[in-house]
């Protein structure tokens, strides 16, 4: 199987801090692949590359066969990739439903279609009841679901998801996982992860890509991984899992 | 064509249509019940409710504050002006010329700033910029007599030219009213289309937008070219209402800060604000004006002083403006906003 995404040797610095030092991993079309790793790794610098957020110092990024690194932000959403914010980032004086409708429309020209789409995936992730409220009056773990929704909205075909579980309490969780699972089986959208939450990694990922201190130390089946003494060391510690 | 009578009248209720028609109808008829002088306060209302809600698509729709809308009102009325005396063109085919020099104008500041970053308080500062080196520019410039000023010829009429716009009040206030009735329509059609959920998107986060797909570069190019022309179109009717142009008064600041206030006090962002906000600040000043002088009080900046106190009363009670509030308790929703 050919890779819908595929990094080389991808490296970022910020003044002579190495965020992220030659990564190479490839996400195949249609898997679940996971990014996990401690706080300060550069799972968030690499997100913001593939984004369009950040440019990579060195390294390339190709998607769906085509080389998108230093693409801005937009262009990267319209080739088919689509990110959520770690620090959630909703249209606040917007409705929930309104929020949905902005990624929709990118697609589609008639404000009318875009509806009938975002109130689709509203349904999808439990949103529907909350439509007409404004999107700064909902709770952390609806602000998360609408971020996917709006993301998903763009009708990608990577979804990029920052700690999308992260504060969301363990029954949340595994709705949250039970979601993505369902969109990916149905719909087929590859998703990359970034994920603290080892219960939500291990029930959901196929691949799971251990970074530490920029350096990519791991990369496989998530049962292997986590087995794997360099990670046990590095992140998970000797007591987990 | 149903299509935009659709998205017009979509999802607009019964209520606040039997709203909209008695408003209409009360200016329709006013010319014919009120007096000479509060023809002339309805024009400025209206004039005001007209420029701010061609402001209201950069700041209130976009999220891009501009503080030097004076620039548009100037060119559009010195261009339609020029044509006029110099050449003759009537001032519905000057507004041919007009909108595309504005529109172009809008397009440079909004390539300077967008192009390179600047936003937020550093955009209003570039804004502001443009409107005084157009006001000193002008000041200067021969073509359009200078600091001496334009003038536009003014005979006595023995019947409204519409054509020429020469005529009585009463005509000018049909073409200010039918303008701001356009401008309502045409942002109403822009807040409910694509371009107007993409304007929405960026002036809630910009980066989330961006994110999402927009290309915020272009969407706000559209908003200052889209608002500069229309815009423009209140300085053409400027120029034949007043019959003089003079640099020091259409370029100046406080053109481009009477035009905001409106929009503020109503409600930035919505539909109504800048309507009522002009009916409220004019109205209210003209009272006071009124009052004053039937008491026999000469006070001058009385009138300025109560635009500060609306302005500080509003912003302090009522942060959305006063039509937010308003179109609660009277069961309306605004489509912008």
């Amino acid at each position: 199987m050919t890779a819908l995404l595929s990094l080389t040797a991808v490296s970022k610095r910020f003044r002579g801090l190495i965020a992220v030092d030659r990564v190479s991993f490839d996400v195949a079309e249609g898997a679940l692949f996971a990014v996990i790793g401690p706080n300060g790794a550069g799972k968030t610098t690499l997100f913001n590359m593939i984004a369009g957020a950040t440019t990579p110092d060195d390294g390339g990024i190709v998607f769906a066969g085509e080389p998108i690194g230093g693409l801005s932000a937009d262009a990267v959403c319209r080739r088919g990739i689509a990110r959520t914010f770690q620090l959630v980032r909703p249209f606040p004086a917007l409705s929930v439903e309104d929020n949905v409708v902005v990624g929709a429309l990118l697609h589609r020209r008639s404000v009318a279609a875009a509806r009938d789409h975002a109130r689709e995936l509203l349904r999808r992730l439990d949103l529907f009841d909350k439509r007409r409220q404004r999107a700064a009056t909902l709770t952390l773990p609806d602000r998360k679901r609408l971020e996917v929704a709006r993301a998903l909205a763009t009708d990608p075909r990577l979804l990029l998801l920052d700690e999308v579980m992260a504060g969301l309490r363990p029954t949340e969780t595994d709705r949250m996982v039970a979601t993505l699972r369902e969109l990916n089986r149905e719909t087929g959208v590859t998703i990359l992860l970034i994920e603290h939450v080892m219960r939500a990694v291990m029930a959901l990922a196929s691949r799971v890509l251990v970074l530490d201190h920029g350096v990519a130390i791991a990369v496989g089946a998530p049962e292997a991984v986590v087995r794997d003494p360099a990670v046990v060391q590095s992140y998970l510690g000797t007591e987990t899992v | 064509m149903s299509v935009f009578a659709a998205r017009l009248t979509g999802d607009v209720s019964r209520r606040t249509m039997i709203w909209l028609a008695a408003l209409l109808a009360a200016l329709v008829i006013a010319p014919f019940v009120v007096d000479d002088y509060l023809v002339t306060v309805l024009i400025l209302i209206l004039y005001l409710a007209y420029t701010g809600q061609a402001w209201n698509i950069m700041m209130g729709f976009t999220g891009q504050l501009s503080l030097g809308h004076a620039i548009y009102v100037g060119l559009g009325g010195y261009v339609a002006a020029v044509l006029f005396t110099r050449y003759g063109v009537v001032p519905w085919l000057g507004l041919f010329a007009a909108m595309p020099v504005a529109a172009a104008c809008g397009a440079v500041i909004g390539f300077l700033a967008f192009r390179f970053g600047v936003t937020g308080v550093y955009f209003a500062i570039l804004t502001i910029a443009f409107a005084e080196f157009a006001r000193i520019g002008f000041d200067h410039l021969d073509i359009v007599n200078a600091a001496a000023g334009l003038f536009l010829p003014v005979a006595q009429y023995a019947h409204n030219d519409l054509w020429r716009l020469r005529g009585s009040p009463t005509m000018f206030y049909y073409v200010i009213l039918t303008a701001t009735l356009a401008a309502f329509v045409l942002c109403r059609l822009l807040i409910t289309s694509r371009i107007g959920y993409f304007w929405l998107a960026i002036r809630e986060d910009e980066e989330a937008a961006r994110a999402a797909g927009i290309d915020t570069f272009r969407y706000k190019m559209y908003a200052v070219t889209i608002s500069a022309a229309v815009t423009s179109f209140a300085g053409v009717f400027y120029a034949f209402f007043y019959n003089n142009l003079f640099p020091e008064q259409v370029f100046n600041i406080s053109q481009s800060i009477q035009m905001i206030l409106g929009p503020i006090i109503g409600g930035v962002g919505t539909l109504f604000g800048p309507i009522l906000g002009a009916f409220v600040l004019t109205g209210l000043a003209e009272s006071l004006n009124s009052a004053l002088t039937a008491i026999g009080i000469d006070l001058p900046g009385a009138e300025q002083v109560f635009y500060g106190v609306c302005l500080l009363v509003v912003v302090a009670a009522l942060p959305g403006g006063i039509w937010p509030w308003l179109a609660q308790r009277l069961g309306i929703k605004d489509a912008g906003s």
